[in-house]
């Protein structure tokens, strides 16, 4: 028997759902009020500010005018697709040898590589930064590319072969018989049928990308900086400009924002995709 | 040409061994069935001269040249797999087309073979649909097609039939055997399923543990199993056993005697017994009879329309020359 819900007690749940809901966005949407505020106004006690003041986008006009955001906007760009381009590439034959050809170690393997997200990032900035200086990539997009991947590459695989794992063996056995090779029968089979998986890999990577601060922020200066160092660069020593602030967090949130919104039915279908058979 | 030559051939998985060393020749245009209960490493067999599994010592030969080495691929065989293995993003057209694609063949040639493919195997009409939307028999169709459309040297057959209920089953073992006739190209078939077996073989090879307990056709092992494993396997219903002082009437550790070849009678004959629960079938009745003085019940095959009830003394006449009989080894006795 399928369990009731009354529907008093619906109202409830929907009154609480929507209230948590709120508590969590609220953050966000202060800020977006704050964006369209002047800078003396965003300083006021918050009643005031949402009932005695103004709107205007003059923030949006200052931050336009004080940086290029277009630079940081395509340096981020740039980076979250690259690191998840180049995090599948190497990505789907790891995933592969393990989904298909498991040793006895691969599971050991797996939580292996997950363990390097449990470290700490700062533990290993020092080395890191040293390696970069030496290598002459401080600052630069490829360096920042590389290092993207290298920290997003356990849940791409660890994502991937879970993928993969939902797929028959037999059907892959079938395109080996058909006489596919190695390559074909992962360019025609496999990477077809794990295409929603896949999908929301890739979305969530470049979400992850685009969001990652500690090392956008500690490994650039101003050429390769993405679009966290555009918002930094606002709480500086001049002192906080809040409705600036606020104006530069918007627009560097807007765009992946906006992507999330709008894939968000294949991101949620891709994260629960082999939960339910 | 699609001859086939399996020598010594042994298969381990780790310290397991699935395939103690051994010898088999299939003749170029037989249908072949592997047949044995599950686990018995008949799938194991297929997979090894497909090549989709190593083989661990031993070589197999196709057509008189060593392909032990060879993978998949190049070994010109073509495979249908009991989940049918279809690709999911694939039209019909573009699944048959697949194996022809990886050949490298031309598009026109690749054309007509799926046309015919798709008449023989009434698919005329599915050919725009994906695999999803037809049903499991036009799905193994389909499978079936992948596996044509190579002009394999030979086909291999994984319980293609399995998932099919069994109404479909017997219209599909029919069209497999008609396409074996026409095609004249060496089919290996595993199953478990001795009626297919009995029903679509050229020759029978019987395996329990990897080691095979005997080849022959289908009429051989029914009349001359070589063991007590062969003679309950062969045959539906199954050959009834009886050992102790009855089978040493007959020099004979246990005799088997199969359920048509007991005639069942009210006056006269050897045995006699009382009818127990009784099976329908139309055309025959199979009975279970409680013998005076044997352990298990016999199961004896009368005519359809025979009045016999629940509880009836009867005797029962064994057809002597028809009887089997084993020694303590479980070797037949000549």
């Amino acid at each position: 028997m399928a369990r009731t819900v009354t529907t008093s007690r619906r109202t409830v749940n929907t009154v609480f759902a929507g209230a948590l809901s709120l508590l969590m966005f609220f953050p966000v949407l202060w800020i977006v009020i704050l964006s369209f505020k002047t800078e003396g106004d965003a300083i006021k006690a918050p009643f005031e500010i949402l009932f005695n003041t103004g709107w205007t986008t003059e923030s949006y006009g200052a931050v336009q005018a004080r940086s290029n955001y277009f630079k940081h906007f395509s340096n981020s760009l740039i980076i979250s697709l690259g690191s998840t381009f180049l995090g599948l590439l190497i990505a789907i034959p790891a995933a592969w040898s393990m989904a298909f050809v498991p040793a006895k170690r691969t599971k050991d393997v797996l939580m292996w590589m997950l363990s390097t997200k449990m470290l700490p990032p700062v533990g290993v900035l020092v080395p890191i930064y040293l390696i970069f200086r030496d290598l002459g990539i401080l600052d630069t997009r490829s360096g920042l590319v590389f290092v993207l991947m290298m920290i997003n590459l356990p849940i791409i695989v660890w994502m991937l072969y879970t993928y993969f794992r939902e797929i028959p063996g037999e059907i892959l056995e079938a395109a080996r018989m058909d006489g596919a090779s190695l390559r074909e029968e992962v360019i025609h089979v496999l990477i077809p049928m794990a295409i929603p998986g896949m999908a929301s890999t890739v979305l969530l990577n470049i979400i992850l990308a685009w969001n990652e601060a500690f090392w956008t922020l500690n490994l650039t200066a101003a050429k390769a900086a993405p679009l966290t160092a555009f918002i930094a660069s606002y709480s500086s020593p001049e002192g906080l400009f809040y409705a600036k602030l606020s104006a530069a967090s918007i627009m560097a949130i807007a765009p992946i924002l906006i992507m999330g919104w709008f894939s968000q039915k294949q991101l949620v279908r891709g994260l629960t995709f082999g939960a339910v058979k | 040409m699609g001859q086939i030559q399996l020598k010594s051939v042994k298969k381990c998985f780790g310290d397991v061994v699935v395939i103690p060393p051994l010898d088999l020749e299939i003749e170029d245009g037989k249908f072949v069935v592997f047949v044995g209960p599950s686990g018995c490493g008949k799938s194991t067999l297929l997979r090894l001269i497909a090549g989709l599994e190593d083989v661990t010592e031993g070589t197999v030969e196709i057509d008189g040249k060593d392909a032990t080495g060879l993978p998949p691929a190049k070994r010109g065989l073509a495979m249908v797999f009991q989940s049918y293995a279809l690709y999911p993003h694939m039209s019909v057209r573009r699944n048959i087309a697949f194996p022809m694609k990886m050949a490298r063949i031309p598009q026109d040639e690749q054309e007509r073979r799926i046309s015919e493919a798709a008449r023989v195997l009434n698919l005329t009409d599915y050919l725009d649909r994906r695999p999803g939307q037809l049903s499991g028999g036009q799905r193994q169709r389909v499978a079936i097609g992948r596996a044509i459309v190579r002009e394999p040297a030979a086909f291999l057959f994984d319980e293609p039939l399995s998932n099919l209920d069994a109404a479909l089953r017997v219209g599909m073992r029919l069209e497999i055997s008609e396409l074996h006739k026409r095609l004249d190209t060496t089919m290996i078939y595993v199953t478990h399923d001795q009626v297919e077996a009995m029903t679509m073989a050229d020759k029978i090879v019987v395996l329990r543990d990897g080691v095979i307990e005997q080849v022959g056709s289908p009429l051989e092992l029914y009349r001359e199993p070589r063991n007590l494993f062969v003679a309950g396997f062969i045959g539906s219903p199954k050959m009834n056993f009886v050992d102790g002082p009855e089978a040493a009437k007959y020099d004979a550790h246990t005799i088997g005697i199969r359920p048509e070849h007991i005639d069942v009678s009210a006056e006269s004959g050897e045995w006699t017994g009382t009818v127990g629960v009784s099976e329908h079938l139309g055309s025959d009745t199979f009975f279970r009879v409680n013998v005076d003085g044997f352990g298990d019940p016999l199961t004896v095959r009368a005519d359809g329309e025979v009045d016999l009830h629940y509880g009836d003394t009867i005797r029962l006449a064994p057809n002597l020359d028809q009887l089997h009989r084993f020694d303590a080894e479980e070797k037949r006795l000549a």
